[in-house]
């Protein structure tokens, strides 16, 4: 008389074992991504391929035209956000005039958060890329536009469409890696 | 003891729990409570893990203004959640929404639950160890001729 009994499966003990795997995995490929240098405050913008919000923004005293979105049709643009508070907008401002120097693409500016004196002193002394400029004192436009920090970058079609948002500030390899190639082909 | 208990109330008083600014209230009291309940459940976008209510960020400051900027026009309270959700994501809401990306948020704990309950269940059922059974006739003979008496029925 045979009188060994059927063995349990041991598959029920291996679930929370898989269960962990599986956790492990999502969450170290993206501490991983970290440690690369993935920013974890970068929030993906859901405004992409939506048109700019409206808005009209009142220029600098003296330093005509100010900004309003529906101006901006019919040329590809770049629509930065700065401040003169703002020390990675600093860093990034060389290149900005580097870029109107080539006549490489409109930018528009908007004074985020900032007086007019300030602003005014501040592109005064580090020069003036932008074509239009409108003062964002209370965040109107930057909470319209989804923004949570500065230097914030849009690329703006030739519909007033939203195409990419470079979140921090627009570096020679961003240029020319991403912006560049968007703009050639948003301008065909 | 009775020295540090005023610094500790001054430290529970004082902070992020007067992020909201005298100038910034609005004169009716009903509209400035519903503009403090949407204030709380919303994201401040610079420090992340903070309502615009409590946070102390300008950029804090300038949501809880449009907000009160937005329930004064005549929005509803759905209406100023929704504006804010056009335009930074889900992520701005502290409390996840339910839709087809936050299911397993929402009832993965339960479906862990439930799994556990039944694994639980099943376990219980199941009497411990392995059922005795009858020795065979040759155990029956070795234990006989171990002992040299009859087995005890």
């Amino acid at each position: 008389m045979n009188t060994t009994t059927p063995k349990p499966s041991r598959l029920p003990f291996l679930i929370p074992l898989l269960v962990i795997a599986v956790l492990v995995g999502i969450f170290g490929k993206r501490l991983l991504d970290v440690s690369q240098g993935a920013d974890p405050h970068l929030l993906p913008s859901v405004l992409l391929n939506t048109p700019l919000p409206e808005f009209n923004l009142a220029a600098l005293p003296g330093r005509e035209p100010g900004l309003i979105t529906a101006e901006l049709n019919g040329e590809v643009s770049l629509v930065n956000v700065w401040g003169s508070w703002c020390v990675a907008c600093l860093a990034e401002h060389p290149f900005l005039m580097e870029l109107k120097k080539n006549n490489a693409v409109a930018i528009h500016g908007i004074a985020w958060r900032d007086s007019p004196e300030a602003s005014l002193q501040w592109l005064a002394k580090n020069g003036d890329p932008y074509t239009r400029i409108g003062q964002d004192p209370r965040s109107v436009a930057a909470i319209a536009l989804g923004v949570t920090g500065a230097p914030e970058t849009f690329v703006v079609d030739k519909m007033g469409v939203i195409r990419y948002k470079q979140i921090g500030p627009v570096t020679p390899e961003v240029w020319q890696t991403t912006l560049a190639p968007l703009i050639a082909q948003l301008n065909k | 003891m009775k020295r540090v208990i005023p610094f500790i109330a001054v430290l529970c008083l004082s902070a992020s729990t007067w992020a909201v600014q005298p100038d910034e209230r609005l004169n009716d009291p009903a509209k400035e409570q519903r503009a403090r309940e949407v204030s709380k459940a919303l994201r401040c976008v610079v420090c992340q893990n903070e309502t615009i209510d409590d946070s102390s960020a300008e950029l804090a400051r300038d949501m809880r203004i449009l907000v009160r900027d937005r329930i004064t026009a005549g929005d509803s309270n759905e209406q100023v959640l929704a504006y804010m959700v056009q335009r930074y994501g889900d992520f701005v809401l502290l409390k996840p929404r339910m839709t087809t990306e936050t299911l397993v948020l929402w009832f993965g704990p339960l479906l862990v639950l439930v799994i556990g309950a039944l694994m639980a269940v099943r376990r219980l059922r199941k009497p411990a160890g392995i059922a005795p059974t009858a020795l065979s006739e040759a155990e029956t003979q070795e234990l006989k001729s171990m002992t040299n008496r009859e087995p005890q029925p």
